[in-house]
């Protein structure tokens, strides 16, 4: 699933990023979405977009065009905020 | 000093050079101007947007120089920005000294994700010292981080500070004093994300206990960010904003013009004759037309000062993303293009809040077309004159009408320019937008003044003078030659003569058949060349050209001005030309020269003068056909 589909208050661990711009694969990653990190949806902006996420100790907004790039896993099983898988 | 002989960047200059490496918000600057204070100079790269800062640190045995590189993630480069930035640390770009040694500044709350960044300069080579900030706030947070055990798992030094209170900063200074000794990892730590995700995580295992995240952020945004109450506490902020840089600075303005109307008066009348004229219209005018831009300027700055350090400002990003987004802009841009309805010139200058090149540069070409308070008094002069006062519909009159719809067709036609540009000129593969929204802090009076003085500081070295001297050089076009004009005129008859004859009074004339299409005589044509030292003087110089005996008496002058073969001057199709030309072209030289110092470029500011005085004139050219047509 992409990380523009988890729900406000999910925790979701990254897989990758799938883009064909490399650059923008190498800004995500920049700030901290590696394989392997937990997100937390934290909330939406009152027009829907873009959305707050919570990572690495800090909160950092994404448009959806951004989060659709974002490959994760839905974070049943993810506890606490981990670095490694 | 001495050459280091494993090839290092360490040479022998008498003083060292040390640059400050950090993300954005992560406190760099507090600290760079905790040590500098104000003995900085901003300085940009060639060819691109991106500015350094240099100070100087005083240490016991001579100075040291600092840089401050622009915030960034990553060292990686993706745009050319951060290209130059990456080759100037690597001592690659012309004229730019490569620094000794890198001090990289880290925000202790977010060190998960500022490892990234030290694993990034480590694998430059240089020696290399680590400067947590914020570390009060790691204890509040019931977070630790043991420095020592850092520092041995990095293989650099580590030093804690709080930047605005002046804790640790003793520790900085005894670390500035030796950058040679500082340490280069044995092993550089991966490369590859995930490899440099483990590291992170194994660094942080042997020192650190991550803090908490902040709660009372996190109930502070519950409210701010709220669909209600948050979207209800953006529109006041902003029309606080709004107004407070309409209103409040206009006074502080009003009293700086008329304090230099008069010392301009003064100096003519002692000195007197033309030099009089030039020294006081030309010279003390010209300083009064910098000076008066001030007051706007440091009031922009200090509220958007703390509504950065705050925090706000990042959410009220956040909440108006949707809609700049729709244009190409992002949410910064929303506050940048409010303030550019009081003046172009401080909205351009605080661009510098956004952080993506392109965005940034589309924000500041749409500025001047949002209906700054210079275009005010011309807008104001021709509805009074030729719009009839009369109520359209309930409460609401024809020349109020007539005003929000101008104001409304500048917000409209900005907007479209930049999602054109975007479409255009600006159309390249960009950074997301990333929005980072720190935790609720207490900025320290001295960041926000400092922050101020830079704005305010920046626009008169970097503008000042080249403002000085466009108000100059208009004096010269509207007076000379000087010419006696014949027996028998009037004061105010004389003056347009006067001008008539000057060197802006034969082009005003010379470029009448260009200008005829949009109904506009020669008159008109002088007072469009004095506006562009700023949109107001049409006004002033209007009142000269048509011989009007005083500012106050122009409107009913217009009114009933006709050429020489009596045909009136100021006709329906004529005024709305006026009007929408007003609208559309870039008649102020001040704010093509914040252009070109703001985009370091004189590609941005060519572009938005040729453009919109292209459409301006073709617009106008519509408008008048259009008026001609309905009205006869």
């Amino acid at each position: 699933m992409r990380l523009s589909e988890a729900q406000v208050g999910d925790s979701v661990v990254i897989q990758g990023v799938v883009s064909t711009d490399h650059g923008l694969e190498v800004r995500l990653e920049h700030v901290g979405f590696l394989p392997g990190t937990v997100v937390r949806v934290e909330r939406r902006a009152p027009l829907g977009d873009p959305t707050v996420y919570e990572l690495r100790g800090f909160r950092l907004a994404l448009r959806r065009e951004s989060a659709e790039l974002i490959d994760v896993v839905g974070g049943d099983d993810v506890d606490g905020i981990g670095g490694t898988p | 000093m001495s050459c280091h002989d494993d090839g290092s960047l360490l040479s022998e200059r008498t003083s060292p050079m040390v640059a400050l490496v950090g993300s954005p918000n992560a406190g760099k600057t507090t600290l760079f101007n905790s040590l500098c204070g104000l003995r900085a100079k901003t300085a940009n790269y060639p060819g691109v947007t991106v500015s350094r800062r240099e100070g100087k640190v005083h240490l016991a045995d001579g100075d040291l120089t600092l840089v401050d590189l622009p915030g960034t993630y990553s060292l990686t480069p993706v745009s050319p920005d951060e290209e130059i930035v990456l080759e100037a640390l690597e001592g690659r770009v012309d004229g730019v000294e490569p620094p000794d040694a890198l001090m990289v500044v880290a925000d202790a709350t977010t060190l998960e994700r500022s490892l990234l960044l030290v694993a990034e300069v480590l694998a430059l080579g240089h020696p290399t010292a680590l400067v947590l900030t914020m570390i009060d706030e790691v204890a509040a947070r019931h977070g630790k981080i043991d420095m020592n055990r850092l520092s041995r798992a990095l293989g650099i030094p580590v030093v804690g500070v709080v930047g605005h209170r002046g804790i640790g900063l003793d520790e900085v200074r005894a670390l500035l004093a030796d950058p040679a000794s500082w340490g280069r990892p044995v092993l550089s730590p991966p490369t590859s994300g995930a490899e440099r995700s483990g590291w992170v995580a194994s660094i942080l295992q042997s020192s650190v206990t991550a803090p908490q995240m902040d709660e009372r952020t996190r109930r502070i945004d519950a409210v701010l960010l709220h669909p209600v109450a948050g979207a209800a506490i953006f529109l006041v902020t902003m029309f606080t904003v709004f107004q407070a840089v309409f209103t409040v600075a206009a006074p502080a303005m009003d009293a700086l013009s008329s304090v230099f109307d008069s010392l301009a008066h003064d100096v003519d009348s002692a000195v007197g004759g033309t030099l009089g004229s030039f020294l006081g219209d030309g010279i003390v005018a010209g300083v009064g037309a910098v000076l008066v831009f001030l007051p706007q300027i440091a009031l922009l700055f200090l509220m958007l000062a703390l509504l950065e350090k705050v925090g706000y400002l990042p959410r009220a990003a956040l909440l108006a993303d949707r809609v700049t987004g729709r244009f190409g802009l992002e949410g910064r841009s929303f506050v940048v293009m409010l303030s550019a309805f009081a003046c172009a010139i401080p909205a351009i200058m605080a661009t510098r809040t956004i952080p993506s090149e392109r965005r940034r540069l589309a924000t500041m070409m749409a500025a001047p077309l949002m209906t700054c308070s210079a275009r005010l008094p011309v807008y104001t002069l021709m509805i009074a004159a030729f719009v009839p006062n009369r109520t359209v519909i309930g409460p609401i009159g024809a020349q109020g009408l007539t005003m929000f719809g101008l104001y409304l067709l500048g917000a409209v036609s900005g907007l479209l320019y930049a999602a054109i540009l975007n479409a255009t000129a600006l159309r390249a593969p960009t950074a997301p937008v990333m929005m980072e929204l720190p935790p609720y802090r207490l900025p320290s009076p001295r960041s926000v003044l400092l922050y101020v003085w830079d704005g305010a500081w920046a626009f008169i070295r970097k503008a000042g003078t080249v403002i000085l001297a466009v108000t100059a050089l208009l004096w010269v076009l509207l007076n000379i030659p000087s010419v006696t004009p014949p027996a028998g005129l009037t004061d105010a008859q004389a003056a347009s003569y006067q001008m008539e004859h000057s060197i802006a009074g034969q082009v005003g004339t010379a470029i009448e058949p260009v200008f005829a299409p949009l109904g506009f005589n020669w008159q008109i044509n002088v007072a469009v060349i004095g506006s562009l030292g700023a949109r107001e003087v049409f006004v002033s110089t209007l009142a000269v050209t048509t011989a009007s005996e005083s500012e106050d008496a122009l409107p009913e002058r217009l009114q009933k001005l006709t050429d020489a073969d009596g045909h009136r001057v100021f006709t329906p199709p004529t005024v709305a030309a006026i009007l929408i030309f007003f609208v559309y072209a870039l008649q102020c030289m001040s704010t093509v020269v914040v252009l070109r110092r703001e985009s370091n470029s004189r590609k941005w500011p060519a572009i938005a003068f040729g453009s919109m005085f292209g459409f301006a004139y073709l617009a106008a050219l519509a408008a008048h056909t259009i008026v001609a047509a309905v009205t006869t």
